[in-house]
């Protein structure tokens, strides 16, 4: 569409304010690799799943109320007696664990095709700035039905800044906004928690401009040189990601209508009663593995007490600060990795350890739901070492010594390469 | 160099194997716990087509006003909602009617009691958590209006407690004020058994046996807890047939689109 098949009127504004080119130019004529497979619907499925999440959360927030008293009973109401309150809630609910399903997706697409590698550092480095801060909203907004496992569960994890020698006290005083989880918490969560979000959309807005800087990564790790190895984003991926977005509202909608709490914890529909503290605080699943690297650090565990780290802090401390540097940690990915191939499809050393790397996050989880107790401290500290291991020694080292694979010369040769071999 | 990587990388894997069958193979034995878990009952309102079986639902709601609510409070469930499980209007405001309940201030500042109203929520049997666990030996009976969602496979859970007290097997010694329960986690519950057969007479003529009422009372309770129920599955049966159509037709389009890309 050029500036010439415009309505008069649109031409009168584009040419004041072109948002009209700009829509054209990063919607539709935006050349995108063709050989995109689906894993790369990821990323589209998340900034949709996010407006689902602000739609159907500014719903919510019409009829909530953020006081002790009230909030548990003003989310009942919103199941019973606000109309479709319960279709807004369980999507609203199920919104938030399907947002972490497509975005840890998107991610480990991201590691095993190095989509992280030069020139993209920055659009990964913002890809995981928007994690930390769903992460935080998620935590949030957990605490406000104010159910058993809101109350405890933010009681724990804020307890974990404590840890900070000096000024840990004064920290989660602040946090809470008194000397316990309390009404003042649960107001200042609420307003963070709706806060947030906007945060994010202004954190993706950024990390789709860093996008649009350098395109798509692709599964061949290799830059797009000529037209032929691209197509316009209109209509080839507009209708592909529809598609995925069809399927993905399969599974969505699945949990929403026919096992809403499948992904939520029974306690959480006990109210919060600050004096009985339930027999197991586990955090949602998409905090399991960070729960487990967590609590690996015992006194007794190995990486503490026998390394300089004892001398230094506490266990709890310790814990603490792996917790978040196993994700902080992910900031320096484009560094760590020194090979001068991208996708894991050319490095078969390197992609048997990206899958170990998989399954060892994968069994994080199992263990952070588990009661720390017996066999699951040891296989918890295995796989806390072997995470950070993976990234600190296996990334750099691996990266550097493997010699990948030839990647074919260009994405059209290897397409039609495909399509006789 | 490439050997020894394939063999930290077999080591590797190996170690992730071990540890792999090993959370497997402990899992049951976590589960299991001292606690066994309660059978699984086929129940009217599960599966993607479930709905509450009315008559169940409704003997339910008599084992629940003449049984359960001496001591259970129902507080988040309005007597106008019993239209969900197939009561007329009338039958709601006699229902209702029952009950009294304090209103007020009226225009002379004072407290007054008046017949229920189908607006009105269910009564609750103690006037604050205090009063509840002073007649209670110092534990509040809990509130049953999300029972069923509050434990894990609550129906099941909920059916398996009220039919689950026994002897106290030799060597466990019961407190006094306590009960032992086979599905009670601990064993020790407070809650003296709550059913007799025949303890209620059905108005629709049902034998009341414990299990019929057993049954009767999770059901209704059930429903007490997710009163939507029927009307999230019927409207998520819509919505997957509309999905499902509207992706095939995506895939067909997507597929007629791509055609020429090479």
């Amino acid at each position: 569409m050029s500036n010439k098949q415009m309505h008069p009127l649109i031409q009168w504004i584009d040419y004041r304010l072109p948002i009209f080119s700009f829509m054209e130019h990063e919607l539709h004529e935006y050349p995108t690799p063709k050989n995109l497979n689906y894993w790369w619907n990821f990323g589209s499925l998340a900034g949709i799943v996010l407006v689902i999440m602000l739609v159907t959360g500014i719903v919510l927030a019409m009829h909530y109320t953020a006081h002790v008293d009230y909030a548990f009973d003003s989310v009942e109401r919103i199941m019973r007696d606000v109309n479709y309150g319960w279709l807004m809630r369980y999507i609203h609910m199920n919104g938030g664990s399907m947002f972490f399903i497509v975005v840890y997706i998107h991610m480990f697409r991201g590691l095993y095709y190095g989509s992280y590698q030069a020139p993209r550092e920055l659009l990964w480095i913002l890809g995981v700035f928007i994690l930390l801060a769903m992460m935080a909203t998620a935590f949030m907004g957990y605490v406000l039905p104010w159910g058993q496992m809101s109350f405890w569960g933010a009681t724990v994890i804020t307890n974990l800044f404590s840890a900070i020698p000096w000024v840990g006290d004064s920290i989660v005083t602040l946090l809470w906004g008194g000397f316990s989880v309390d009404n003042p918490t649960l107001n200042r969560f609420f307003s963070l928690h709706y806060l947030m979000p906007f945060v994010i959309v202004g954190l993706v807005f950024v990390h789709l401009w860093a996008l649009h800087m350098h395109k798509s990564n692709n599964p061949l790790g290799i830059d797009a040189k000529t037209d032929q190895d691209c197509i316009p984003f209109h209509p080839y991926y507009t209708v592909k990601d529809m598609f995925g977005l069809g399927v993905f509202l399969i599974f969505f909608a699945y949990f929403v209508f026919f096992a809403p709490n499948f992904f939520g914890e029974p306690d959480n529909y006990i109210p919060a009663n600050p004096l009985q503290t339930p027999p197991h605080i586990v955090p949602e699943w998409y905090f399991l593995p960070y729960y487990a690297i967590l609590r690996a650090f015992t006194a007794d565990f190995f990486l503490y007490s026998y390394t300089p780290i004892a001398w230094i802090m506490t266990a709890k401390l310790a814990g603490v600060i792996s917790m978040f540097a196993s994700i902080l940690l992910l900031l320096l990915m484009p560094w760590l990795d020194g090979s001068k191939v991208k996708s894991s499809k050319f490095r078969p050393v390197y992609r048997m350890f990206f899958w170990i790397f998989f399954i060892d996050c994968i069994v994080l989880g199992v263990v952070g739901g588990k009661p720390p107790e017996g066999m699951w401290i040891y296989i918890g500290q295995a796989t806390t070492t072997y995470y950070f291991i993976h990234l600190l020694i296996v990334v750099p080292i691996v990266s550097r010594l493997e010699r990948p694979k030839t990647p074919p010369e260009s994405i059209s040769a290897a397409v039609t390469q495909q399509a006789e071999g | 160099m490439r050997n020894n990587m394939k063999r930290l990388m077999k080591t590797t894997i190996a170690a992730l194997a071990l540890f792999g069958a090993a959370a497997f193979a402990s899992t049951p034995a976590q589960a299991a716990g001292d606690t066994p878990k309660p059978p699984k009952q086929s129940w009217s309102f599960s599966g993607m087509f479930g709905t509450f079986d009315r008559a169940a639902a409704q003997r339910g709601l008599q084992v629940y006003r003449e049984v359960c609510s001496g001591c259970h409070s129902l507080r988040l469930v309005h007597f106008r909602q019993l239209a969900g499980i197939g009561y007329k209007e009338d039958q709601i405001k006699a229902i209702a009617a029952e009950v009294d309940v304090q209103d007020g201030p009226n225009d002379e500042g004072e407290m007054f009691e008046r017949k229920g109203l189908p607006a009105d929520r269910f009564p609750s049997p103690f006037e604050n958590d205090k009063a509840a666990a002073a007649a209670n030996n110092g534990k509040a009976p809990p509130d049953l209006s999300l029972m069923t969602k509050a434990r894990f496979n609550g129906p099941d859970y909920l059916h398996a407690l009220i039919t689950g007290f026994a002897e106290a097997p030799s060597g466990v010694e019961v407190p006094d004020g306590g009960n032992y329960n086979t599905y009670f986690p601990g064993h020790i519950i407070a809650m003296a058994p709550p059913l007799a057969d025949d303890g209620v007479e059905y108005q629709d003529g049902t034998k009341a046996t414990v299990g019929q009422m057993a049954k009767d009372v999770t059901t209704f309770l059930s429903w007490a807890a997710e009163p939507e129920l029927e009307e999230r599955k019927s409207m998520g049966i819509k919505v997957l047939l509309f999905l499902i159509f509207f992706t095939g037709l995506l895939f067909a389009v997507k597929r007629k689109i791509w055609e020429d890309v090479h």
